[in-house]
């Protein structure tokens, strides 16, 4: 063991490689190592995808382009996905903000959208559309709240261990869809099928001639005024403050426990607000794949874009593009979809590490054997 | 219930505990060093598909397949894409001092997309049509101890009823209790978990074993998918999410037994009953209920029943958070990156 009063002489090994933290770093110098990071790992997606089909990397790139924006049909599909994925992630910012480790969005969307999908199918054609979608919506946000304030009231209580607590709530979610489908399903087919398909009641209705609009809309509309709630608020920065430190909230007068349910309220309602817009606006149906996986890599989006709306944008549009494109490649050769699931571990992975060269500095040994500076 | 009936329901309690044993008997190793893997579904994604394409590749084509021959190399396979899986946690966490729960969680989408992936399209990337199969491997893992489940009655039912990683994955347990708590290095490999920095001031290699620790625990996690893959659906593959809700029951299992690996032996089967609770719920109070809820098919209950181990694991978890006990406590720096420099 060295002994840092040791002064460093000749015969002491210095290690090759030595990381030193970086004070700071300019913000174009920072982007630039992600940027580098995203093509880097882009090249990998482009390598794993040449070995299991035929295509050289520049048509692997030409035919996920075509799959993400070939048509304008398709170009808001992929809109459409990254506005979901955004809504998601900015509604699990200020939890994670407070550290609350809130890994129940799937749950959370689910629950959301069987309450939208309930109304729908009883009370479709019996009140007026416009009341209804309302009542969706609120319905939703509701009970999204609901199943998030159940994890956050034992953690602001007990101290129970939230991680794990909102995962195990995703099932308990899971198997309730799964009971309410068979309970709505008059055929026997373990499915609701189409919900109001002849009615329509309960859609959301189409912006500008484009289906999906309203769910890109609210996505945009969602994100700026979770950016002012963050930034801008009082509430915000008591998130911030409780986030950073327990003891230090307490000392400036925060209650805690009073920050960490009302925050999962607001984070658990955006969750349950985004199942409503699966349900109304994109899918018109309830199943166990509503929330898809959405709801865990919200939360990687949520942390690596440092709750950030803009890096949080720019990373789920990078997302929407590969999972669309790698759906493409997908159908072209005849494979499952969770090709893209690869693609998307791989260029998280790259992203991560990417924090890393903004974070540190990598001094290699100097050749006099001195301490490098 | 009738006693068969009793007895199936412990086989398959025993079947499936053994499958979040191992991922729980790894994932306390894994915690002991201070790395909160979220990974453990990937990581049993990963063994499982190891496993499944090491056995596929050597019985494809092959015309008479050892099954001896095919379990080795599906287990060294296994084994090494787990590892792998652990490797790379490791090396972004300790290495990349990337953040812990955020590196698990991709590994856990990376490893279900691998796995779904492969197990989907080898036998078509292979040139072959149809559903993935490798029958002499499987058969070789659920190869019972001659003689002994058929002719001991209701003991031999219950204890000899199971292939040989049943038995493995309770010894390995064992093993690892033995070692965290009779050896030097397990008691050093706790003064990493608890507190990094003392550790690293009394001469313990840190890094080195974080990286040793959750690499191991990872291959047993990988154990986990090999069995699920090889004993629990015989040898084929079901993109359904299976291993997944196993893999994070199997972290929840951690917690259950407070980071002890023994108690994960019959945490782990206590589960397993919990889990396939709702096949035997007697029909009668599935009539009473469906009839109160208004629906007309009381198999629809079994939905609802389905909920039980989950439900069980909440009220777990808030007993023990409401019982606070210091021995029953997660390893200090749990969920922390450590770097030396940053004392």
């Amino acid at each position: 063991m060295r002994n840092k009063y040791e002064k460093p002489h000749d015969s002491v090994k210095e290690p090759l490689i030595h990381l030193v933290r970086r004070a700071d770093i300019p913000v174009a110098k920072a982007w630039l190592i992600r940027l580098v990071c995203v093509l880097a790992g882009l090249l990998v997606c482009a390598l794993f995808i040449m070995s299991i089909t035929s295509l050289n990397p520049i048509s692997v790139y030409a035919s996920m382009f075509s799959g993400a924006f070939g048509t304008s049909r398709r170009i808001w599909q992929t809109l459409k996905d990254m506005g979901m994925l955004l809504i998601i992630a900015i509604g699990l910012a200020p939890a994670f903000k407070l550290r609350f480790w809130n890994v129940g969005a799937e749950g959370q969307i689910l629950i959301g959208g069987l309450v939208s999908a309930a109304w729908m199918i009883h009370l479709g054609g019996k009140v007026p559309g416009f009341f209804l979608i309302i009542l969706m919506a609120v319905s939703a946000a509701l009970a999204g709240a609901v199943w998030g304030l159940i994890p956050a009231y034992f953690k602001a209580k007990y101290k129970t261990n939230e991680t794990l607590f909102t995962l195990m709530m995703n099932y308990v979610a899971l198997q309730l869809v799964e009971f309410c489908v068979d309970l709505w399903d008059k055929k026997q087919s373990h499915s609701v099928g189409i919900i109001n398909g002849d009615t329509k009641a309960g859609w959301l209705s189409p912006l500008f001639g484009q289906q999906f609009a309203p769910v890109v809309l609210i996505a945009a509309i969602l994100t700026a005024a979770m950016y002012f709630y963050m930034k801008h608020s009082k509430h915000g920065f008591e998130i911030s403050v409780a986030g950073e430190s327990e003891n230090t909230a307490r000392y400036a007068g925060i209650s805690v426990s009073k920050v960490i349910l009302r925050t999962m309220a607001i984070s658990a309602g955006i969750c349950g607000i985004a199942g409503f817009l699966e349900v109304a606006g994109v899918s018109h149906t309830i199943s166990s794949l509503t929330a898809g996986g959405r709801g865990f890599t919200a939360i990687i989006v949520a942390w690596l874009g440092k709750f950030n709306p803009l890096a949080m944008s720019l990373i789920t549009a990078i997302l929407a593009f590969l999972s669309r494109g790698a759906n493409q490649i997908a159908s072209d050769f005849n494979f499952n979809t969770y090709a893209s699931e690869i693609l998307t571990g791989i260029i998280l992975f790259f992203i991560l590490a990417s924090e890393f060269f903004i974070n540190y500095q990598i001094r290699f040994r100097s050749k006099k054997g001195k301490e490098a500076a | 219930m009738s006693m068969t009936s009793l007895l199936a329901w412990i086989n398959a309690a025993v079947t499936f505990g053994t499958i979040i044993m191992l991922g729980s008997v790894g994932e306390i190793l894994t915690e002991k060093s201070g790395n909160l893997n979220l990974g453990v579904p990937g990581i049993m994604y990963l063994g499982a598909i190891g496993a499944l394409a090491g056995a596929f590749f050597y019985e494809n084509g092959n015309p008479a397949p050892n099954a001896v021959v095919s379990l080795i190399i599906s287990l060294i396979c296994a084994l090494a894409a787990s590892g792998l899986g652990g490797l790379l946690y490791c090396f972004m966490t300790v290495t990349l001092r990337a953040n812990q729960n955020v590196t698990g969680l991709t590994l856990t989408i990376f490893g279900s997309g691998v796995a779904n992936f492969f197990g989907g399209s080898l036998v078509k990337l292979s040139g072959g049509v149809g559903q993935i199969s490798v029958a002499a491997a499987s058969s070789a893992y659920r190869a019972q101890i001659p003689g002994l489940a058929n002719s001991l009655g209701i003991f031999g039912t219950i204890f000899f009823n199971y292939g040989f990683l049943t038995y493995t994955s309770i010894l390995i347990a064992l093993a690892a209790g033995y070692f965290l708590k009779k050896t030097r290095a397990g008691l050093n490999l706790r003064a990493v978990g608890e507190n990094p920095a003392t550790a690293d001031a009394a001469g313990i290699n840190v890094i080195k074993y974080k990286y040793v620790a959750t690499t191991i625990g990872a291959m047993i996690e990988g154990l986990g998918g090999v069995y699920y893959v090889m004993d629990y659906i015989k040898g084929t593959w079901d993109t359904g999410g299976g291993i997944e809700a196993l893999g994070w029951l199997a972290v929840a299992l951690v917690i259950f037994t407070s980071w002890k690996p023994i108690s994960a032996i019959w945490g782990s089967f206590v589960f397993g009953i919990c889990y396939w609770v709702y096949l035997y719920i007697p029909g009668s109070i599935s009539i009473a209920l469906a009839k109160a809820l208004g629906t007309s098919n009381p198999s629809h209950m079994q939905n609802l029943y389905r909920m039980i181990p989950y439900l069980v694991t909440i009220v777990i978890l808030i007993l023990v958070s409401k019982r606070k006990r210091r021995e029953n406590q997660n390893p200090q720096s749990l969920g922390i990156s450590y770097f030396r420099e940053e004392r």
